[in-house]
């Protein structure tokens, strides 16, 4: 808005004038729900720093609920090879003793 | 940009923290639905412009149709219709006087066009059925990663738009060019991510049917289902169906998208299947929809009077349009005819109508459909690692008394 102050009048005739003119000038928008899932806790305490490190990298790019709902007890090669292409296909930057307490943790809980 | 994925990151975790305590509105849980296979609990989410619907994931958000809504008829409603993407930073602002989709690449003329130009020009319209590849994958077995959905990551729907061939001949397609790749709004939360983007041949995006629609069962098409313009691939399956589609590129040579490349391919034999647990030796980009049908008025473990009981359902497949669909009461030892509905086309869902007569007991009620084309659904499930193109033929069973 000009920084000039209009009077109150003038004001609200411009407001209504473009509010008729530009029909649609506001964008549409969209209210995504917020995700709600979480990670399950660590089994043991051996496996608490990937549950650390899983809701710290995992939560970057996607929620909780991509894990939770993998086929149950698929078993660690299964886990691994997820952990192996996020980093490798999608590019999750996670580095290589991160990468190894996720899976063992995922491959633990899940 | 570069600081994209830890910005979200740190939203996220706040906004996570704060719902925790009660103070950032949640979706509307509507209960929990169970699908058959472990793991198989899902929240019932409403989405804004959805229905409760199954959720999967909720960022990107993946949704699917309660099996129930196919019972109503050949269109899924709108708000009932499934929801499938990859990447997380999908748009959340769009303005559509401003939205332009680019047609760029080997073309005279490159263009950015309006909706208003898009439906200034001759106009098309089409049922189709879009049908996400991994649909039905929970029920592999052995079970294999991914999105873990039963059978309601599928929709029919009238779709309004114009040829995608009437928006290339605008342009003007130069000698030399082979495919057509597509690109939306939606992306990845990191940069270094792969964009979502697919691409098909030339003379297959020049077929007249490909279309861009904006319009879905006579509503604009709902934000989640790609507002406000999408990519309809009639008889293919939704990865293709690109989504918020703002970029339409001409290439020269075949395009080496990760997502085309590497990801949605199929083993390149007539099964499109491997032994279960195996890799295949090659494989291609999936493609066209396998036959289905569908028991819709009776579910999996359903008590009925015994005597003559209705049946109904739905068949599609990848365009050939249904010939015919046969019931069976016995497990499949026996058949007869169903007879079909109202035809909408041959890229629509096809209801049909039958009765089985039912003893006093237990019975595996099965349909089979068969395309004009002659394909069918095999008896015993096929597999694949990716957990692609399951068309068994499907088995019900109910109890009579």
């Amino acid at each position: 808005m000009s920084s000039i102050p209009l009077p109150l009048a003038a004001s609200l005739a411009l407001a209504a004038a473009l509010s008729t003119t530009v029909a649609h000038a506001a964008p549409d928008t969209y209210a995504l729900p917020e995700p709600t899932a979480q990670f399950r806790p660590a089994p043991d305490a051996a496996h608490a720093a990937g549950f650390q490190a899983a809701q710290e990298a995992c939560m970057t790019c996607h929620s909780a609920d991509y894990i939770a709902m993998q086929p149950p007890k698929k078993g660690q090669a299964f886990w691994d090879a997820e952990v192996t292409k996020m980093i490798k296909v999608y590019r999750a930057p996670i580095a290589e003793e991160q990468a190894k307490a996720i899976a063992a943790y995922l491959g633990a809980t899940y | 940009m570069i600081d994209r994925g830890k910005r979200d990151f740190v939203r996220m975790t706040a906004l996570g923290a704060l719902a925790a305590l009660g103070g950032v509105p949640r979706a509307r849980a509507a209960g929990t639905a169970t699908l058959p296979f472990g793991n198989g609990e899902r929240p019932l989410v409403a989405y804004p412009g959805k229905r409760p619907l199954l959720q999967l994931t909720a960022r990107p958000p993946q949704l699917e149709t309660p099996f129930s809504v196919f019972d109503e008829g050949a269109i899924t409603p709108n708000d009932a219709f499934f929801v499938r993407y990859h990447l997380a930073d999908i748009p959340t602002e769009i303005d559509p006087q401003a939205f332009r989709v680019a047609v760029q690449g080997h073309v005279e003329r490159p263009l950015q066009l309006s909706l208003a130009e898009l439906k200034a020009m001759p106009g098309s319209e089409i049922v189709a059925v879009n049908q996400c590849s991994g649909n039905s994958r929970g029920f592999f077995e052995p079970r294999v990663a991914g999105g873990q959905l039963a059978n309601g990551a599928m929709g029919c729907a009238r779709f309004t738009g114009v040829p995608l061939k009437a928006v290339l001949d605008k342009a003007g397609v130069t000698a030399g060019a082979v495919q057509v790749a597509f690109e939306g709004l939606d992306g990845p939360v990191l940069p270094e991510t792969p964009d979502f983007a697919k691409a098909l041949t030339l003379d297959h995006a020049r077929d007249g049917a490909v279309m861009l629609a904006w319009a879905m069962n006579g509503q604009d098409l709902p934000w989640l289902n790609g507002f406000p313009l999408r990519l309809v691939v009639p008889g293919y399956y939704g990865t293709y169906w690109v989504k918020h589609l703002n970029s339409i590129t001409v290439l020269d040579k075949p395009f080496e998208g990760f997502w085309m490349k590497t990801a949605y391919r199929i083993p390149d034999n007539a099964c499109a299947c491997t032994e279960p647990g195996k890799a295949p030796d090659k494989t291609v980009p999936i493609a066209r929809f396998n036959v289905r049908s569908f028991l819709t008025n009776l579910a999996d473990g359903a008590q009925v009077k015994a005597g003559r009981v209705p049946l109904r359902g739905i068949a599609f497949d990848g365009g050939s349009g249904i010939r015919s669909v046969e019931v069976s009461a016995d497990d499949g030892r026996t058949w007869s005819p169903a007879r079909l509905g109202q035809d909408l086309g041959p890229y629509a869902f096809r209801t049909w109508t039958a009765e089985a007569d039912l003893t006093p007991g237990g019975h595996a009620l099965r349909v089979r459909a068969t395309g004009n084309d002659g394909g069918t659904q095999p008896m015993a499930p096929r597999w694949n690692p990716a957990g692609y193109m399951r068309n068994v033929v499907e088995t019900t069973h109910v109890q009579a008394a």
